[in-house]
Formats: structure tokens, sequence, C-alpha cells
């Protein structure tokens, strides 16, 4: 360390040692903080994996696991590891949901981005982000204690907890990230072609469903397929308004069980290492991939308009 | 997560700090059931007038979680509703744990039914077609019951979470050793969501410990063979062995108790201790007599 920077005498020359160490930490800080995310879902990764391995290379069979719809991991003479039912109730209730969040999202992102001016408009986007920060559990409760009864009353069915119950739910917290990241997409159209499309005589609506949504296509896109990793890995309010059933649902009244439900309802009582505990942890390590993948695919998507 | 263990918890906490103890306390780590937890926290309570210099901690989630904890080794008294499995008991020695079991008292299960279900009597075998896989029973019209205000005719099926103890019994006793859920049940995380579903649902059928009973469900006659008389859950039936599904709850130790949790198990064995269970709903482990 003799002479670092011996080519310039600087007046200060006492100073320059405190600022290059200072520089030198803050860039080390600022490293570290940049790659974190990355150490930690590698380090996510490697944990799920060790935890499930010994269920993955002891017990598992890939066709029981995913093609059977039998989750009885606790009877002691003969437990039962498929998820097909858990699969399937978390996609319906995921699919619901997106039929709900897609319309109310895609309309609240055109006024806020292309109608809503001024004080209107700010209001509007705090309020939207609002309802994005309202915890799952208290959207859960709504769904046990507000939309059970009103589901019974109006639909004439035994249990208001099901697919239905489930869905509403998770489409309303779905729609507020989803109405974000839509105006974000929508904003990113250049207003040269509004203008061009209105010297042309279009009107509003015009330019909005000829030329604004298919310029932000991608995007908007981008937006729905992050609402979709949403409600994979959504929990509390799915436990809490699916009725918890290991069933493969016939009709959006049917209870069904998520794959992520499940977890949260088992992990705490298993003992740590059993066949039980591995094979929750298997399910993490399908939820993740799952997740990972259409979080992948909705940033290339979204990656793709900048290209263009 | 759950409010049932983090509210005694609390309490205990509290009354700690306010019982103001200077010198330094034994405190007993116990956990599981949720059929037991009212119990055991009823006999913490009063064991602080035996003993003040040990501090009973409670906590519920169930028998899988006491259970799971004994193997773990982070508890000393783990609550099970039903006996640790052969698989749990190696485990546990595995991992240099050795349970020792101790029946602290019996509990009926009962079976609910909506209070305008017309249906008084159930027998084994109609439980059997109910809740196993391979059942007919998938509508009360099956059963020969015409519910009102269940239109759909369809059998709500309510259970409990597959780790729990009183799921396991009940599997044990009404399905056969064999015997295997259906798919499809509604499961509860608690005995308390269990009632409390089947009051809001007229289709609706589910068991619980008889203690977890309101005025507003209605209890099932259980008869063991169909056509033979049946026979109402309670305290009494439970301790003379008539009724069919009642079952042993327990405490486990690791290894042979010793000091302050032997003196705490002895108490709950005592006479003090049997009136506290049989006052929460459950019967005695001995016959005793309580005012």
């Amino acid at each position: 360390m003799d002479k670092p920077f011996p080519a310039i005498q600087h007046p200060n020359a006492n100073n320059r040692g405190a600022d290059w160490y200072v520089d030198k930490l803050m860039q080390a800080l600022v490293f570290i903080g940049g790659i974190s995310a990355i150490i930690f879902i590698v380090g996510i990764f490697v944990f799920i994996t060790k935890e499930g391995l010994g269920f993955i290379t002891d017990r598992f069979d890939f066709m029981e696991f995913f093609t059977t719809e039998y989750w009885f991991p606790s009877d002691e003479d003969d437990p039962e590891f498929g998820i097909l039912a858990l699969i399937a109730g978390t996609a319906s209730v995921t699919g619901l949901a997106m039929i709900v969040a897609i319309p109310f999202a895609l309309g609240a992102a055109i006024y806020i981005g292309e109608f809503a001016t001024g004080k209107k408009r700010e209001y509007l986007k705090v309020l939207v982000e609002l309802l994005a920060a309202i915890p799952s559990v208290v959207w859960g409760f709504i769904g046990l204690s507000i939309m059970n009864p009103l589901i019974i009353k109006t639909f004439d069915v035994p249990v208001g907890l099901n697919v239905l119950n489930a869905g509403v739910i998770l489409g309303l917290m779905a729609a507020p990230i989803m109405a974000s990241i839509a105006e974000d997409a929508l904003k990113a159209v250049p207003d040269s072609y509004r203008e061009a499309a209105e010297a042309m005589g279009a009107t509003r609506w015009q330019v909005i469903t000829r030329v604004v949504l298919p310029a932000a296509r991608n995007g908007l896109l981008g937006a729905v397929l992050l609402g979709v990793g949403r409600g994979f890995g959504e929990t509390m309010a799915v436990l809490m308004a699916t009725g918890h059933s290991v069933n493969i649902p016939g009709s959006i009244f049917d209870s069904v069980r998520a794959l992520t439900a499940t977890i949260a309802a088992e992990l705490g009582e298993t003992a740590v290492g059993s066949e039980h505990y591995g094979a929750l942890f298997t399910i993490g390590i399908f939820l993740f991939i799952i997740t990972f993948l259409i979080n992948l695919t909705a940033d290339l998507i979204v990656k793709g308009i900048k290209k263009g | 997560m759950k409010s049932s263990n983090f509210i005694p918890t609390v309490l205990l906490g509290a009354a700690v700090v306010f019982s103001g103890a200077s010198q330094a306390r034994t405190v007993i780590q116990n956990k599981g059931s949720d059929t037991l937890v009212n119990v055991a926290q009823a006999w913490a309570e009063e064991y602080q007038k035996v003993d003040s210099d040990v501090a009973v901690a409670v906590s519920g989630g169930g028998s899988g979680t006491g259970i799971a904890a004994m193997i773990n080794g982070t508890v000393d008294l783990a609550n099970a509703s039903r006996k640790m499995k052969d698989s749990e008991i190696k485990q546990a020695k595995d991992r240099g744990q050795n349970p020792v079991e101790h029946v602290v008292g019996y509990d009926a299960l009962a079976v609910f039914l909506h209070p305008d279900n017309p249906a008084g009597t159930v027998s084994l075998e109609q439980l059997k077609s109910i809740y196993g896989r391979k059942g007919k029973a998938e509508k009360w019209s099956d059963l020969g019951i015409k519910v009102p205000g269940c239109d759909s005719d369809k059998i709500i099926v309510v259970s409990r979470q597959n780790n729990s103890g009183t799921y396991a019994y009940f599997q044990e006793a009404v399905l056969g050793k064999k015997g295997k859920y259906r798919s499809g049940t509604l499961d509860m995380h608690g005995s308390k969501d269990v009632v409390d579903l089947v009051e809001k649902t007229p289709c609706a059928i589910g068991y619980s410990g008889l203690a977890y009973a309101t005025d507003h469900v209605k209890m099932a006659c259980i008869e063991k063979e169909a056509g033979q008389a049946c026979v109402n859950p309670s305290v009494a039936t439970a301790v003379d062995r008539s009724y069919p599904i009642a079952r042993p709850l327990f405490m486990y130790t690791n290894g042979e108790p010793q000091g302050a949790i032997k003196d705490y198990l002895d108490w709950i064995m005592s006479d003090t201790g049997q009136c506290i269970i049989v006052n929460k709903g459950y019967a005695p482990a001995k016959t005793v007599s309580c005012e």
C-alpha cells in the first residue's frame, strides 16, 4: 500500500486517504447490496432443496406425486403423497382471480394513464398503491366473515368457502399490483403515437384500442403474468377462503386447497426430517420453480418492449 | 400465526411479570394437543398455587406439534390426544429422546350435526360410509335423511387437518386400522372451527372433543352396531367405556419423569388435578368424586 496515488500531490493530501477508504467501503457495501438478491435466491433454493432431498431420493415417485389426487401424508401404514388436487386447487383459484382482476386492473390502468389528470390522477395512484398494501390476512378475514355468508345466501350453496370466494379475494388482491405495472406499460408508449393517431382523426377510444393498447401489449402481458405469480404464491388469504379441502373442483362452488396453504397448515406440526416434512419441502421446490418461471417469462416479455 | 399458541404464552408471560418472582423459577415447557390445551392451561394456573416456584408454559397447536417438539427435544411435556406412532418413537430414539407415555384422562369424540338435522342417531357403519375412502354416502338421502335447509342434499364432511390427534383417533376408531379418509373433506384447523362451521351449515357433519360442544349444534347418539341401543357422548359414558369413540389423552415425558416434572404429573393425577379435567368436560383417568 505504499503510495497509492503517486502522480499528483493534492493540497489536502491528509484527507485523501480517508476519502479513498470511504469510497472503497461504500463501493463494497453497494456491491453487496446489489448482489444480495442473488445470494438470497440461491441460498433459499439450496435450503429448500436440501430439506426436500431426503424425500425426493427415498420416497418420491414422480407419477404418484403429480398425477394422483390423494394427499394423506400422515397416514401411519400407507401415507399417500399426491398433489394433483392441490395443483388443481391453486390453478382454479388463480385462474378465476385473473378473470376477476384483468378487467379491473386494465380499466384502472387505462383510466389513470389516459384519462385522469392532475389531482384526481395523483389521488387515484396513491389509493391503488394503498389497496396493494392491505395485508393478506385481512383479505382472508373478509373472505371468511363477509364473502362466506354472502355466497351462501346469494347462490344457495351449502358452503361459501370455495373457489369463487378465494378467486374473488385473490383477484382483488392482485388487481392493484397489475394496475400499477399496466399503467407503467401504457406510460411507456410515446406520446407521438397518440398525437399521430389524433391527427389522423381518431377518437379517444380509437386511440386507446387501436394504438396505445397494441403498442403496450407486452407490458400488459407482463402485468398479467406477475398477477399469476402473485396468485400462485399467495398463502394466508387462500388458506382462509378456500375451505381447505383436498378436492379437484367440478364447479366454482367446490371447496379446494392450495399448494401454499398446505405447506402453511402442516409444516409447523410435522417432525423435522420426517417423510411428511420432506414432502412439504418438495411442494415448496415445485412452487419455487413455477413462480420463478412465471416471473422470468414476465420479465423477458417486459424487457422485450424496450428492445422492440 | 395461531392465536391458540400465542394467547396462553402471553397470559403466562403476564403472570410471571405480575407475580414479581425474584428467585429462579423452574419453567416446564408444555405443548401439543388442542383438545387438551384448555385443561393444560387450567392445570398450569392452578399449580401456581401449589408450587409458585414452578411455572408451566402451555401452548397448543395440535398433537402433531407436541409430538414433533418431543422428537426434536424442545419440550418437557408433550400433550397428545393420540398415541405416538411407532415411527415417531423410533425418530425420537434416533435423536436421543425417550418418550414415556402417561394417560391423564379420557375424551369422548362427539359427532356434531346442524340443529335442523332430523337425524338423532348415527351408526359407526354410517360414519364410515360418510368419511371413508370407499364410502357410499355422499348425499343425506343416501342415509334416508332429509335435512331442512340443505337443498343440495350433499353431505358437507368436516374433518381436521391431517396431523391432529383427533383426526388420527377418529380414523382408527371409525374407519378401522387400514381405513382411509375420503378426499374432499373440509379440513379445519381446530376443534372450535369444526363446531363453528357445523353450526352455520345445515348440510354438515363434523367431529370434535365433547368439551367443544355448544348449544348451537346437535350431538348425535352413536350406535356401535346398526339396530343396537345408541349411546350419547358424555363424561359418564366415556368413563364406563360404553361410548364407542372415546380416547385416552396422553402426556409424554422424555424418560421417566423426575424432579419438578414428576411433582407436576403426580399432582395432575391427584384428586385435585383430576377434578380439574372433569370440570373441563373430559373424563378422568381414575375414579374421583368432585363436587
